[in-house]
């Protein structure tokens, strides 16, 4: 995001601890950039969506932290700046869409534009019900429409007051996927004029992956992945969801040093002498990571390979074979225990058996660092 | 008939009056998170349970000319505040209080936050939330809070006699006129009162449960 100084990024650093009876019982504490176009904030209930989003919108106080949105600060605890919610222009859907039941949809979408002239407010308000496809429900109040066409008035609502940020919290829960997707592209097509950030609070996979260009998941009030859907979803960053996905191999190391023009680093697994390369992560050379493989990410060999791209060629003794089913796992020693997953086939074409000598081949981005 | 002018004239003023001061009141106690709220709750609430005559007692020393209430009128109007009608909307308003804050606090606590948060996010200060969304959507807790406090001050009688006392056509209410009668021995003239006061109480609650059942609103409920 370097390049792009002037894009109306809304960037945020919040820390808040919430206490029942004194003690503290959850601690948000988080750090986010989201550029212009849809970004879905991705976690199960109770990881702090909300919380990070009433945050940002000004309708709870941060314990600690920064929020700016298109250059102005509108909050920063260090210099005491709290810019109240109504003067943010930061609009917010709420799950329960709260729309107000005793306005009609125009009066409802019209809210947020009292300090314009008349002509320019009727104006506005035609063109966002035009533009959300429900011009005909204008006189209608929301005890009266039915449940699609109540979210697309309140994105309308919320739109219209021109914001700088949009905060979606669940507001199409509920609605089938052919509603939700006619929703979605309506929306999309308004910001493909204005660009301004989007984002979009779920804690559906499905959600995740029809919506989304970029997913930040958020998991106990901390950021626990963020980047593109595939990447977010399956490189484990954490020791439990390593575990949840199937990496059977999770091995403790030592950074040694990084490469940061390569992109990578060299660890040294457990106690061993044995070196690999992994991606580069937030660690320092010395520290202490998790590397989380894939069992059927690993190749096998009976010779020492060469003329491979792959960077990661150990070699090693193979302790035990099982056969499972239509897959044999094998335990290989290299100094630590890889366990490898491969074909009855390939045991029978490599003659493999137990104590025999084997090189492992791992490439660089098959290893995941975890947390 | 004109002891009922009179109570009609003293309970609309105080109604009105309740209106005003309860409802900044009621909003106070209805959003504040202060923790100490629930002494202004219980001061609220004290005249449902304290004996009229406790309260008018109280009132009628602290209007009389050697109370704070009483000299500062003097000072301000050169004459009392005991056994006059101002004086009486004064110690019916007091009395009255908790009837028409309760309903308004209920009211008020009733509408969802999350319209309250909407609002905000939308651009609308405190005040513009309030006339827009909080007041409208308790329109019948705003009724109800009239209604009650117009019933009670019309059928009140401790208080009125400890700070009015009994002047024809300036503090001699229905209540104190249907004593009179009684006292008299004018059973008939009584109870062409209390029937007309018995009516009246009637048609108010049925107001009340009506507004609260929603038989009609502005609004069609969800």
């Amino acid at each position: 995001m370097a390049g792009e100084v002037n894009a109306p990024l809304l960037t945020a650093r919040i820390r808040k601890e919430r206490r029942s009876a004194g003690a503290s019982s959850f601690v948000l504490d988080v750090r986010i950039e989201v550029s212009p176009g849809i970004t879905i904030l991705f976690g199960a209930s109770g990881a702090g969506k909300s919380t990070l989003l009433d945050c940002i919108a000004g309708l709870a106080r941060p314990d600690e932290g920064r929020i700016a949105a298109g250059g102005d600060v509108l909050f920063d605890s260090a210099r005491r700046i709290n810019v109240p919610a109504p003067e943010r222009r930061i609009a917010y859907v709420f799950q329960s869409l709260a729309l107000f039941p005793h306005l009609n949809a125009e009066e409802n979408v019209s809210y947020g534009l009292m300090d314009l002239r008349e002509e320019e407010r009727q104006k506005r308000v035609e063109a966002i019900l035009k533009a959300f496809r429900v011009e005909k429900l204008r006189k209608q109040r929301p005890g009266q429409i039915s449940g699609g066409e109540k979210q697309r008035i309140a994105l309308a609502r919320s739109l219209v007051t021109e914001p700088r940020v949009l905060l979606l919290d669940e507001p199409l829960t509920g609605l089938d996927a052919e509603l939700k997707a006619g929703i979605m592209g309506d929306l999309r097509e308004w910001n493909t004029a204005k660009g301004i950030p989007i984002l979009y609070v779920t804690h559906s996979r499905e959600e995740v992956d029809a919506l989304g260009e970029r997913v930040i998941a958020l998991e106990n009030g901390i950021v626990v992945s963020a980047g593109a859907p595939m990447d977010v979803l399956d490189a484990p960053r954490r020791k439990k969801l390593a575990q949840a996905a199937g990496f059977e191999n999770l091995l403790s190391a030592t950074v040694l040093d990084l490469r940061e023009a390569d992109g990578v680093m060299r660890v040294r697994l457990g106690e061993s002498a044995c070196e690999i390369e992994v991606p580069l992560g937030y660690a320092a050379a010395g520290s202490r990571v998790q590397v989380a493989i894939r069992a059927g990410d690993i190749l096998l060999a009976t010779e020492r390979p060469h003329g491979l791209s792959a960077r990661n060629v150990m070699e090693g003794r193979i302790i035990s074979l099982e056969q499972r089913g239509t897959m044999v796992i094998a335990r290989v020693d290299c100094g630590v225990t890889f366990v490898v997953h491969v074909t009855p086939g390939a045991v029978r074409a490599l003659e493999l058996t137990a104590g025999r000598r084997v090189w492992l081949v791992l490439k660089t981005h098959s290893c995941h660092l975890v947390e | 008939m004109e002891a009922l002018w009179l109570s009609m004239k003293l309970a609309a003023c105080v109604a009105a009056i309740l209106l005003l001061i309860g409802m900044p009141v009621a909003y106070w106690l209805a959003y504040s998170n202060w923790r100490g709220k629930f002494l202004l709750e219980s001061l609220v609430a004290l005249p449902l349970v304290l004996p009229p005559t406790v309260l008018g007692f109280y009132a009628l020393v602290a209007m009389g000319p050697r109370g704070p209430l009483g000299k500062l009128w003097i000072a301000l109007f050169g004459h009392g505040l005991a056994f006059t009608f101002g004086g009486l909307i004064l110690a019916s308003v007091l009395y009255s209080f908790p009837f028409a804050v309760q309903p308004l606090i209920a009211s008020f606590e009733g509408v969802d936050r999350k319209l309250l948060d909407a609002s905000a996010v939308l651009g609308a200060g405190g005040l513009r939330t309030f006339w827009q969304v909080i007041l409208p959507l308790s329109l019948p807790g705003v009724v109800t809070a009239a209604v009650l406090s117009f019933a009670h001050t019309l059928g009140e009688f401790g208080v009125v006699l400890m700070v009015g006392g009994n002047l024809a056509g300036v503090t001699r209410t229905v209540s104190i006129d249907i004593y009179d009668h009684v006292q008299s021995l004018e059973y008939g003239a009584a109870n062409r009162m209390a029937l007309v006061l018995l009516a009246i109480s009637f048609a108010v609650l049925s107001v009340v449960y009506a507004v609260n059942r929603r038989v009609w609103t502005p609004w069609p409920a969800k």
